[in-house]
């Protein structure tokens, strides 16, 4: 039993070690990339066209339709970042269904890297959105009592968005592991189906998180009042308390 | 008792405990917002789409607290450091 892809290496040399979540990482971003060249290869505008070409064009406008929901004004622009989250932590738990994979998701390496990212893009979108000194003013907002406390949000932010990932992803193959010793035929199998459905879940959270924290980051300011300000969508309201 | 059996019956213990107490609290939090989220749906039908993503988001935020005991109490059994530590001391005896 062991807790994380970590402890799995097929091959080491002195201090390079290459562990089954490097494996499988590198693998899924292969597999990624390939697959997105090889779709977007021969597009075609008409009425007909290849099913591959409909499955990406509803995975992408639907990523967009979300990161809309959330708030945020331009999706285009945060797709690039929001949906490869989204894309990487959904085919790995995806690709559980392959005998002898697992997700390196389930490694609290893996999941610590993508929260950083989020933690970096946060600021960075914050600052193309409003200036530096608009984004740095945000920290100050309610009072600049608060600075502190805005401080160790960002970093309790990331560290939950880790361990929330990482909790989830490992205790779907612990649990799987452990069945598989007490009941080994049928009931392992409905707990897979069970960690697909976490996996999508998760993946989905963890994307929506993200663009809710660069909404939070880009709307504090609004660029030219139009007629009235819009509503806060409630996923925001609900997330912020 | 040797130092070793101390350990490990505190760890078992303490993540058993852990687990236990530490999803209470999430489960009566999950059933609460289910609960009103039902009713929200049954009162605004058209809402659904809404309602239903921000119940997803928030039961996830809810679970990651039962999940965060479950790391700890994970680590407690397979990746104890105290454990790690005092077999390497009782090995190099």
């Amino acid at each position: 039993m062991h807790l994380s892809p970590d402890e799995i290496v097929f091959w080491q040399v002195g201090f390079f070690k290459l562990n089954a979540t490097i494996a499988y990482t590198w693998g899924l971003m292969l597999l990624l990339t390939v697959g997105a060249k090889l779709i977007t290869r021969k597009l075609s505008t008409d009425h007909t066209r290849s099913r591959w070409q409909n499955l990406l064009e509803i995975v992408v406008t639907g990523i967009e339709q979300q990161i809309a929901d959330v708030g945020l004004r331009h999706p285009r622009q945060y797709i690039g970042f929001l949906g490869t989250l989204f894309l990487f932590v959904a085919m790995a738990a995806l690709c559980t269904v392959i005998p002898g994979y697992e997700p390196p998701t389930g490694s609290l390496s893996t999941t610590a890297a993508l929260a950083l990212c989020v933690m970096v893009a946060v600021p960075l979108f914050g600052i193309e959105d409003q200036g530096l000194g608009g984004y740095l003013k945000s920290y100050l907002k309610p009072t600049a009592i608060m600075l502190p406390f805005n401080l160790i949000s960002e970093i309790s932010r990331t560290l939950a968005l880790a361990v929330r990932l990482f909790g989830n992803m490992m205790s779907g193959a612990m649990i799987i592991g452990i069945l598989l010793s007490i009941t080994p035929f049928i009931f392992p199998i409905v707990m897979t189906v069970l960690g697909l459905l976490t996996g999508m879940v998760q993946a989905y959270i963890f994307s929506i998180l993200a663009a809710v924290y660069i909404a939070a980051a880009t709307h504090v300011r609004r660029p030219k009042p139009e007629s009235e300000p819009e509503p806060v969508s409630d996923i925001q309201t609900s997330t912020q308390k | 008792m040797d130092s070793l059996t101390i350990i490990a019956v505190a760890s078992i213990v303490i993540a058993g405990i852990t687990t236990g107490f530490g999803t209470m609290g999430p489960a009566f939090a999950e059933g609460r917002a289910v609960a009103t989220a039902l009713t929200a749906l049954a009162q605004q039908p058209d809402a659904s789409a809404t309602i239903t993503r921000t119940l997803f988001v928030g039961l996830a935020m809810i679970e990651s607290t039962a999940i965060y005991c479950f790391v700890v109490s994970m680590i407690l059994i397979f990746a104890n450091p105290f454990w790690n530590q005092a077999m390497a001391l009782a090995a190099g005896k």
